[in-house]
């Protein structure tokens, strides 16, 4: 394959474009997984840390990764897993959580540290979305992907998403 | 008395590997086997909203037993990836606490084995996220976030089905009757445990025996139930002597591989 000499600015704007399937308006760099981008003669190397085990969308969108860098000539892409540090929702940034909120899915808060059980506290009301209110309550810890919980304004009497603080 | 031929009456397990294999294996097998378990409830829970739960936790056990069956794999170095182990191994050659391949029963037998699991997990994985194998804590670390919350989530539905109607009530006082002999085991510790404390990695077995009984009892009480007294605990899914349980278990979770060697898509 012709070797593209690619920058590593130009690998993170491709990788910029690459959504996660699941969450469509976040790219894998906002959702945190891509750690770490380096680029070589040897070709580029991205090393990912994935998000939860029981995410089936990981190899996904390793390959959409892979399949956009080859649309722009870059085709020497290998990927390394990393599991420490432990991925987390804090590592989305301020600007995307806003799009997770406006296309209707309540941003995560703060992961909670530390701490192996916290039974007896309810935790803070999220945020709906669409209306804002915090009169919502937890329907299931679950959702339609690992990700996300759902929950119900009783505000606006609508169900929403959020993306788990995790 | 009758005399057994030779190959029947000699003792089937498999002989214990590598010690830092088979404590990997022992972590792995628990979570593919009660990852499998959790998705025979896929299409069949009470509530949507409980099936869509029981096949998330079922994916992230068997996603984290993926990733340690791999590092299992690994350290062996017989080139067994996940899916060799997984798939082809025989009964006798998984490790898995018998806690795990319980059948899943009805709801209050899945929620309270899930408990009394999830409420060991979260102390023992907490052990081994800070001990110094770097491959091994880090998937202990990951696991640990995940298992934290499935403990939320089985601590409430305890509280929910003991402290519910009378049947919930009963039929989750049962389950515990049921499923106290099987958790014995969780915190024995042999010859394996002993060898690979050798290289660090040792895990307090009655520390954190002292702290699993005061989650399950705090829960307990708070969900009207009583953990039975019974002095009898069943033992051997470590070296391999399993229930009836698991080889049906196997048989369902292996055919496809097995009949399709090598098969891919």
């Amino acid at each position: 394959m012709t070797a593209v000499r690619a920058n590593r600015d130009d690998v993170m704007r491709i990788l910029g474009t690459v959504m996660d399937p699941e969450v469509p308006v976040l790219s894998v760099v906002e959702l945190g997984i891509v750690r770490h981008v380096a680029v070589s003669d040897a070709g580029v190397k991205i090393t990912i840390t994935p998000t939860y085990s029981g995410c089936p969308a990981m190899r996904t969108m390793e390959q959409d990764m892979r399949e956009a860098l080859v649309a722009e000539g870059i085709g020497d892409v290998t990927f390394e897993t990393v599991y420490a540090p432990a991925w987390t929702s804090d590592w989305i940034p301020a600007a995307a959580r806003e799009k997770l909120r406006r296309f209707g899915i309540a941003p995560p808060g703060p992961a909670e540290q530390g701490g192996l059980i916290a039974l007896a506290r309810r935790p803070a009301s999220v945020a709906c979305p669409y209306c804002g209110s915090t009169n919502t309550e937890r329907r299931s810890e679950f959702g339609s992907t690992a990700c996300k919980a759902i929950h119900f304004c009783n505000a606006c009497r609508q169900p929403f998403d959020e993306f788990k603080a995790f | 008395m009758t005399t057994l031929p030779p190959d029947v009456a000699a003792p089937r397990e498999t002989p214990l590997g590598a010690p830092i294999v088979e404590f990997v294996l022992r972590l792995g097998d628990d979570r593919l086997v009660l990852g499998h378990r959790l998705s025979e409830w896929c299409g069949h829970a009470p509530v949507l909203e409980e099936d869509i739960a029981l096949a998330n936790v079922a994916l992230d056990l068997i996603g984290q037993g993926a990733a340690m069956l791999a590092l299992a794999g690994k350290l062996e170095g017989r080139g067994r990836d996940e899916d060799a182990l997984a798939y082809l191994r025989d009964e006798r050659e998984f490790r898995n606490c018998l806690l795990v391949e319980q059948p899943n029963g009805d709801f209050a037998v899945t929620i309270v084995r899930q408990f009394l699991f999830d409420a060991w997990s979260v102390l023992y994985l907490d052990a081994l996220a800070r001990c110094p194998h770097a491959e091994l804590a880090a998937l202990a670390a990951r696991a640990l976030k995940e298992d934290t919350y499935h403990l939320r989530h089985s601590s409430q539905w305890m509280l929910r089905l003991g402290d519910g109607t009378p049947e919930s009530h009963e039929r989750a006082q049962r389950a515990l009757d049921a499923l106290w002999r099987f958790t014995g085991e969780l915190f024995e510790a042999d010859a394996v445990d002993a060898a690979v404390a050798k290289q660090g990695i040792a895990v307090d077995r009655e520390a954190i025996r002292a702290r699993w009984n005061d989650i399950v009892s705090d829960v307990a009480r708070r969900a009207t139930l009583t953990p039975p007294d019974e002095p009898h605990m069943a033992s051997g899914g470590r070296t391999g002597r399993h229930s009836e349980h698991l080889g049906h278990l196997l048989a369902e979770m292996q055919i496809v591989a097995r009949s399709h060697p090598g098969a891919g898509w």
